[in-house]
């Protein structure tokens, strides 16, 4: 179960989202996003783009390692999304 | 019921609305809207009441957002805005245009959405993309994008879509196909200069009560079709160059349009002799006259997008212009004398006027 962390920017676009969540399930990233978008639909949207992939100028990074939607989710990683200085 | 004119911003930085006097001397800007992120077209369905824009964030991609209460708040959504997971990602939602009960988007990489629940969700066009043309479209300077939706005003099943370096399409059904129209515009960038496909349409209008009759500016020159599109004439002569981005019909008489050149695709995309002027047409495109008066006649090295031209529907037409630079003009009596609105706003994609009730 992930604590995951997501940038101001993110969460003003998907209203009543915390910007700290604890407890979110998954054992990939993947898995983390889709049960983010579950509760929170358009999560999936704003972080990743056709392929699947992960937005190009967006990061993700689980336990201080940059990730991909395939990176294995430990028990008690902590996850955070961030958006990349490439974007603007 | 009285009614009041707001000017619809999409810029770089956000959505702007602004709020006119009566006499149209004075705008109250409000914005930026919808988190600043960049919005291509800002537009208002008075079939709801919402408006809707239509967005790209380099980080959180292409969505569409809408406010059911004119900019008191916002929601964004792009659930159904994509081709799946094989083929070029959409990337920027271009334009949102109401027709026929519904919303079309137009996006980059071209192609075409429509949604029935007020945007909420899309569903793909996709017989657009199945033109045996797709395969060799090829993208202009600002992407392959689908940033002209123009709805026949009486026949449901007639739209016409323009996409930058590919050229216009009509579909006489529906969208279940879709057909080029181009015969006649010229192509100056490719080797065969009247290709089927391939022309760079940059905008293009019918009035209501003309819908056979389309003005087109184009990147190689201004255009005009009597037949729906099917073939087109060279309306050049009088301009002073082939090349500009805006068109616009007036809203009570078909033969009357505008339109702002620039000096050229290579030598700067600016206004002709740092002069800005916007050029008027009351013959349908037979002859031009510039009108200049109350704008920068030195140094005005700006340029005005697309989508950053519109007219009101008060009489006299009022005129508004947004320019690459964050400035927007407006004209009170149909160009012939300009004031400057607003200045200092973000670069400026798209202008709408509109009347809602008071």
């Amino acid at each position: 179960m992930a604590l995951v962390h997501l940038p101001r920017s993110l969460a003003a676009l998907l209203p009543g989202i915390p910007r700290h969540l604890d407890g979110i399930p998954g054992e990939t990233v993947a898995e983390v996003l889709r049960a983010l978008d579950a509760e929170w639909p358009g999560t999936w949207d704003r972080v990743c783009e056709a392929g699947p992939r992960i937005r190009v100028h967006m990061n993700v990074f689980v336990d201080g390692h940059r990730a991909q939607l395939d990176t294995t989710v430990a028990a008690a990683s902590t996850i955070h999304v961030i958006p990349a200085v490439s974007g603007g | 019921m009285a009614s009041r004119l707001l000017i619809l911003l999409g810029t770089r930085k956000g959505a702007f609305i602004l709020e006119g006097s009566p006499g149209r001397d004075a705008f109250l800007v409000r914005g930026p809207f919808c988190e600043t992120m960049p919005i291509q077209h800002l537009a208002w369905d008075p079939a709801s009441g919402s408006l809707l824009a239509g967005a790209g964030s380099p980080w959180f991609g292409p969505t569409v957002w809408r406010s059911p209460d004119l900019g008191g708040t916002w929601s964004q959504a792009s659930d159904g805005i994509t081709y799946g997971d094989d083929v070029p990602a959409v990337t920027r939602v271009w334009t949102v245009t109401p027709a026929n009960g519904a919303l079309y988007a137009g996006v980059e990489s071209a192609g075409l959405f429509r949604s029935v629940d007020g945007g909420v969700t899309w569903s793909h066009v996709s017989a657009l993309r199945d033109h045996p043309s797709c395969a060799g479209w090829q993208p202009g300077n600002g992407g392959l994008i689908l940033h002209t939706i123009v709805a026949h005003p009486t026949d449901p099943a007639r739209m016409w879509i323009g996409i930058s370096a590919v050229g216009v399409f009509e579909t006489r059904d529906g969208g279940s196909s879709w057909t080029a129209r181009n015969r006649g515009v010229r192509a100056d960038h490719l080797p065969d200069t009247y290709p089927e496909t391939g022309v760079c349409v940059h905008k293009f209008g019918l009035h209501p009560a003309n819908p056979e009759r389309l003005y087109q500016q184009n990147h190689s020159g201004a255009y005009r079709s009597d037949d729906g599109g099917a073939n087109w004439r060279d309306m050049n002569a009088g301009l002073p160059s082939h090349f500009g981005f805006p068109l616009v019909v007036h809203p009570h008489d078909p033969e009357t349009i505008w339109t702002v050149p620039l000096n050229g695709d290579d030598i700067g995309r600016y206004m002709p002799e740092a002069a800005m002027a916007v050029w008027r047409s009351r013959d349908g495109g037979a002859s031009w006259q510039r009108q200049a008066d109350g704008l920068p006649q030195q140094h005005a090295y700006l340029g005005v997008l697309r989508e950053a031209m519109a007219v009101d529907r008060l009489d006299p037409v009022g005129v508004y212009i947004g320019t690459s630079t964050g400035q927007l003009f407006g004209s009170r009596d149909e160009g012939g004398t300009w004031s400057l609105l607003a200045d200092f706003l973000p670069p400026i994609s798209s202008v709408e006027a509109v009347l809602v009730d008071a």
